[in-house]
C-alpha cells in the first residue's frame, strides 16, 4: 500500500482537537506557526520538553494547536508564566508567543525585565503592527500616520523599535525577519531555540483583515510583496546607499552575545549554597 | 466542622520545651509553608509583608527550592502559576495595592485550578493608604476581588502560632482543591512576635499533589468525576495538555458550548461548596451559655477574646465565635450562634465587611440585636473597646 | 481592667521614642528574656512609614500564662526616650506603674504618683560607651534592674542572640552601665 505523504506539521498539530483554527485567511500567524513546527523538527527536540506559552490576541491562540505543553494565559503575562515553568523545570524550552501589543503595551515591562535577566526563553513576538482580536486598535508598533479605530484621523504616536528595546534591555539574542521569509524565520528561531539565554525574534506579519484594509494595503498576497520589497538583509545595509536603507525593515540577527543564563546562575548559588 | 477546642490554662508540664523561639508572625507564614512544602516564590516588597519574601529568599535556595523577585506582582501571581503548572508549590506574599494587582491572575488561578498560595498582610487603604498599620478592609476583596464569578478560600489566622498552621493549611488546601488559597494577615500580626513552639510536621499532615498513571492519550487535565486528589499532571512530564484561561472543556480545549461551560463552572462552585466541612474552621470560645456573642477574626479576635475573659470575670454571659476560615462563610456556625444568643457584637477594621454576612444570616431573627463596632483609622480595636461594648449589650 | 489581676507575672512594658532608637530591638531582647525566663510572651511594634525619625514604640506582655491581647494598653512600665512619646503615652500608665524617661531628650515629666526614674541615657551611651546606638541597651538593663521583669541572666543571653558578634562587647558595657546605674539611683 503506497504511503500517504505526510507533511511535518501534521506530527505535531493537535489535529482532532480545536480545528478549525481562528485565524482569518491570509493571516500571517499560520505562515510562522508552519515555521516554529519545522525549526522544532529540525532539531528533534522532544515534545515533551517544550513549553509554549501565549499571551492574549490573535497571535497568543497559537499554542492550543500544537501538541506541546501549551499555556495560553493573560493579555500581557505570558512571559512571567513562561519564566514560572523555565525556573521550575530549567530543561524544557520555553517558548513564548506573542503580538506586538501584548509583549510591548500591557507586556512592556516584563519583556524588559526577561531580557534584562537573561533567562532562557525564546520569545517569538509576531508584529502585525495592530490590534488584531479586538478589532484594528493602534499599538506601540503602529505607524504614524497610519490608521487604526482608536486612532481614526492617524497616528501621531510614534512607534517602538522592537528589537533595539531588546538589545537595550539586556536581551543576548536579536533578530528579525517577516513572515514572508518563511525559510529564513525557520533558521532563526532554530538559533533563537538553541541560543542560551533570552532570544527574541520578531516576525513582521500581515493582518490583511483588519489593519491591512484599515490602511488601504491591498490583500494579503500584495502585503507579503510589501514585506519582500520593504525589507533588507542586514547583510546589505551598509553596501547600500543611504537613501536606500532608510525605512526599511532590517532582517537579520541583530545581536548574538554570551551572557550567563539567569537559571544556571540560580543553579550554581544553589550549589554553593550546598558546598557541591 | 472544625470546632477547635481552646485550652484556657496551658501550664500542664514544667519540663523546658526545646523547640520555643521568639517568632515574628510574617515569618511563621514563611516557615509554616516551608513545612508545607513550598518550594517556589515568586513576589514584588510591599509593606508589611515583605519579611515573608525575605526569609523565602534566604531559605529557598538552600534547599534548593525557587526565590524570584518579580518586576511588580503582576508578574509574581504568573511566575508562581507557571512554576505550580510546572509542578511547584507555589506562593507569593504581598499587601494591599499589590493584592489588588494580583486580581486578575487569582481568576486565572481559579479557573485553571492550579494551586497556588497567595499572602495578603493587610493594611490600611485605599490606595497606598496607611502602609505601616493594620486594617481587615480586604476581606470582601479576597470573596470578589477577581472579575467573574466562583467561590474562594480565605484563611485568616489570629496569632502567630496559628500564621505557622494556617500557611501549612493553605498549601495543603490550594494543593488538595487545585485552586488559588489566599491567606490573610494583617500589620500587627504580621510584625508581632510571640513564643512559638514549633510543632514536628509530621509527613501525613502534608498534601501532595499525585502524579497520574494513565497513558497520557487518556489523560484529561479536568476529569469530571474527579475526586478531589486525583491525579494530576505537571508540563514536561510527558502529559501534553493545554491550559487556557477561557473556558474549557475536560482536556482543557477553549470551549463556547453552554453545556461544557456549565460543566465547568459548577466544578468550579461545587468543589468548594460541597466540602464546607472540610473546609471551614471555627473557634468557638466560652460560647456555651453565652446570651451575647463577639463574631471576630484576626487580630480583632484577640481584642475581643481578652474583653470576654474580663467581662466574664464581672459574671456575664459572653464568647467569641471566631472564623478562621473566612471564605467560604461559617453560615452554619452563625446560623446556631443566633439562634441561641440575643446580641452579636461585630468588632472588625473595616466600615462593615464581616457584618454583611452576619446579617444576611440574621434576616430571618428580627430579634436579634447587632452591633458593630467599625475602626479604619489605622489603630486597633482594643480590648476596652469591645468590653464597653459587652457592657452596654449586657 | 487588667486581665489575670491576680497573676503576679503579667506585665505590659511599652518602650517609646522615636525610629533609629533601637525601640524594637530592645522590645525583641525583652521578648527573648522572657522566654528564658519560662514565660510566655507577645511582642509587638508601631511605627511610621520612615525608618529614621518618625515615632516608633515596642510592646512586651509577659505572663506565665496566656496572653490575648498583643498590645499594651495599661502599661505597668513605661519607657520614653523622647518627649513626645513620654507627652502621649503617660495617661496610660498605670497608677502604680513604673515610668522610665531619658532626661537628654525629655525635659518635662508630669506625673502624680508614678514611680519616676529620669537618667541621660542617650548622653551616658555617648560619653561612657562611646556610641549613640547602646543607648536601647543601657536604658534596657536599666529598666530590667529596676523592675525585675525578666531576669539579668536572661537579658545577658538574650542581647548575646540578638546583637551582631561584632557589637556584643560594647553592649555588655552598656547593659553593665545600666545596672550600675539603677544600683545607685537615688
Ligand atoms: C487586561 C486586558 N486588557 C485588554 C484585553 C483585550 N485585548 C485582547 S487582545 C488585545 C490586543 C492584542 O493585540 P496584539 O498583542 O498585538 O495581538 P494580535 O491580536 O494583533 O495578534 C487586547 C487589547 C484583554 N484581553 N485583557
Ligand atoms: S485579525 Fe488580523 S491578526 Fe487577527 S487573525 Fe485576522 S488577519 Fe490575523
Amino acid at each position: 500500500m503506497a504511503a500517504v505523504p505526510q507533511k511535518t506539521i501534521h506530527k505535531y498539530l493537535r489535529h482532532n482537537k480545536k480545528f478549525p483554527h481562528v485565524w482569518c485567511p491570509g493571516c500571517s500567524n499560520g505562515i510562522v506557526l508552519g515555521t516554529i513546527i519545522r525549526a522544532i523538527d529540525d532539531l528533534k527536540l522532544e515534545r515533551d520538553d517544550i513549553a509554549m506559552v501565549s499571551g492574549i490576541g490573535c497571535s497568543s491562540r497559537m499554542p492550543v494547536y500544537v501538541d506541546f505543553n501549551t499555556l495560553h494565559t493573560l493579555h500581557g503575562r505570558a512571559i512571567p508564566f513562561a519564566t514560572g515553568i523555565k525556573m521550575f523545570k530549567p530543561h524544557m524550552k520555553v517558548i513564548v508567543i506573542t503580538g506586538d501589543g501584548d509583549a510591548t503595551a500591557i507586556g512592556g515591562n516584563h519583556f524588559i525585565h526577561a531580557a534584562r535577566r537573561n533567562i532562557d526563553l525564546t520569545v517569538i513576538l509576531i508584529n502585525n503592527n495592530i490590534y488584531g482580536m479586538t478589532g484594528g486598535q493602534y499599538s506601540p508598533t503602529t505607524p504614524h500616520d497610519d490608521v487604526a479605530t482608536t486612532m481614526p484621523y492617524g497616528n501621531i504616536d510614534n512607534p517602538f523599535n522592537i528589537c533595539d528595546l531588546a538589545i537595550g534591555a539586556g536581551a543576548t539574542f536579536v533578530s528579525r525577519t517577516t513572515a514572508y521569509h518563511a525559510i529564513e524565520a525557520q533558521n532563526m528561531i532554530k538559533k533563537a531555540i538553541a541560543h542560551e539565554g533570552f532570544s527574541l525574534v520578531e516576525v513582521i506579519s500581515a493582518c490583511p483583515v483588519i489593519y491591512g484594509k484599515l490602511n488601504k494595503k491591498g490583500n494579503a498576497p500584495k502585503m507579503m510583496n510589501q514585506m519582500k520589497d520593504n525589507s533588507i538583509p542586514l547583510a546589505a545595509v551598509n553596501k547600500l546607499p543611504k537613501e536606500k536603507v532608510e525605512g526599511k525593515i532590517i532582517r537579520g540577527i541583530l545581536k548574538e552575545v554570551d551572557r550567563p543564563e539567569y537559571t544556571k546562575a540560580y543553579q550554581d548559588l544553589v550549589d554553593k549554597l550546598n558546598n557541591k | 466542622m472544625a470546632q477547635k477546642e481552646t485550652k484556657m490554662v496551658s501550664k500542664k508540664n514544667n519540663k523546658p520545651k526545646k523547640n520555643i523561639v521568639l517568632m515574628q508572625g510574617n515569618e511563621a507564614i514563611a516557615r509554616g509553608a516551608l513545612a508545607a512544602g513550598v518550594n517556589f516564590f515568586g513576589g514584588y516588597p510591599i509593606t508589611p509583608s515583605t519579611e515573608v519574601a525575605e526569609i523565602m529568599s534566604e531559605e529557598l535556595p538552600k534547599r534548593g527550592g525557587k526565590f524570584m523577585q518579580m518586576e511588580d506582582e503582576i508578574a509574581s501571581i504568573a511566575v508562581i502559576i507557571g512554576a505550580s503548572l510546572a509542578g511547584a508549590k507555589a506562593m507569593t506574599a504581598t499587601s494591599g495595592p499589590g493584592f489588588s494587582l494580583m486580581q486578575e491572575g487569582i481568576g486565572f488561578a481559579k479557573i485553571t485550578e492550579t494551586p497556588c498560595v497567595v499572602v495578603n498582610v493587610m493594611r490600611g487603604g485605599p490606595s497606598t493608604g496607611l502602609p505601616t498599620k493594620p486594617s481587615q478592609a480586604d476581606l470582601m476583596q479576597t470573596r470578589w476581588g477577581t472579575h467573574g464569578d466562583g467561590p474562594a478560600i480565605v484563611l485568616y489566622p489570629s496569632s502567630v502560632k496559628e500564621s505557622y498552621e494556617l500557611a501549612i493549611r493553605a498549601v495543603n488546601l490550594a494543593e488538595k482543591y487545585r485552586t488559588c488559597v489566599v491567606l490573610l494577615s494583617d500589620e500587627v500580626l504580621g510584625h508581632m512576635r510571640e513564643a512559638v513552639e514549633i510543632p514536628d510536621i509530621k509527613e501525613s499532615q502534608i498534601i501532595n499533589r499525585i502524579k497520574p498513571t494513565v497513558p497520557p492519550e487518556w489523560y484529561a487535565h479536568y476529569e469530571q468525576n474527579q475526586k478531589y486528589l486525583s491525579p494530576v499532571a505537571s508540563f514536561g512530564e510527558g502529559y501534553r495538555f493545554h491550559v487556557t484561561g477561557l473556558a474549557h472543556d475536560k482536556f482543557g480545549f477553549p470551549t463556547n458550548k453552554s453545556s461544557e461551560v456549565q460543566i465547568m463552572m459548577d466544578r468550579l462552585k461545587k468543589k468548594i461548596t460541597h466540602n464546607i466541612r472540610d473546609l471551614v474552621q471555627i473557634e468557638s470560645f466560652m460560647m456555651d451559655d453565652a446570651k451575647i456573642a463577639i463574631f471576630a477574626a484576626g487580630i480583632t479576635a484577640q481584642a475581643a477574646k481578652k474583653a470576654v475573659v474580663d467581662a466574664r470575670a464581672e459574671g456575664i454571659k459572653v464568647g467569641l465565635l471566631r472564623p478562621l476560615t473566612i471564605w467560604p462563610f461559617p453560615d452554619s456556625a452563625v446560623e446556631k450562634m443566633l439562634k441561641r444568643v440575643d446580641t452579636v457584637i461585630v468588632p472588625e477594621l473595616n466600615q462593615g465587611q464581616l457584618i454583611h454576612e452576619i446579617e444576611r444570616l440574621a434576616k430571618d431573627k428580627k430579634d436579634s440585636k447587632i452591633i458593630r463596632i467599625q475602626r479604619f483609622d489605622g489603630e486597633l480595636i482594643s480590648p476596652d473597646d469591645v468590653f464597653k461594648a459587652i457592657k452596654e449589650a449586657n | 481592667m487588667a486581665i489575670n489581676k491576680n497573676t503576679s507575672k503579667y506585665c505590659e512594658t511599652r518602650l517609646s521614642g522615636s525610629g533609629g532608637q533601637g525601640l524594637i530591638l530592645g522590645g525583641i531582647i525583652l521578648a527573648r528574656g522572657a522566654i528564658k525566663d519560662g514565660l510566655k510572651v507577645s511582642q509587638s511594634q508601631s511605627y511610621g512609614p520612615e525608618s529614621r525619625g518618625g515615632s516608633s514604640r515596642a510592646d512586651v506582655i509577659i505572663n506565665d500564662d496566656m496572653i490575648y491581647y498583643p498590645e499594651a494598653t495599661h502599661f505597668d512600665i513605661l519607657l520614653a526616650l523622647n518627649q513626645e512619646s513620654c507627652d502621649k503615652y503617660i495617661y496610660d500608665l498605670k497608677p502604680e506603674g513604673v515610668l522610665i524617661v531619658d532626661t537628654t531628650f525629655v525635659k518635662n515629666v508630669s506625673v502624680m504618683d508614678s514611680k519616676v526614674y529620669e537618667v541621660p541615657f542617650t548622653k551616658l551611651a555617648t560619653e561612657k560607651i562611646g556610641s549613640v546606638v547602646t543607648t536601647n541597651i543601657l536604658a534596657l538593663s536599666f529598666l530590667v534592674k529596676i523592675t525585675k521583669v525578666i531576669t539579668e541572666k536572661s537579658l545577658e543571653e538574650a542581647i548575646k542572640e540578638s546583637v551582631k558578634p561584632a557589637f556584643y562587647e560594647m553592649n555588655m558595657k552598656a547593659m553593665k552601665l545600666g545596672f550600675e546605674l539603677a544600683d545607685n539611683y537615688k
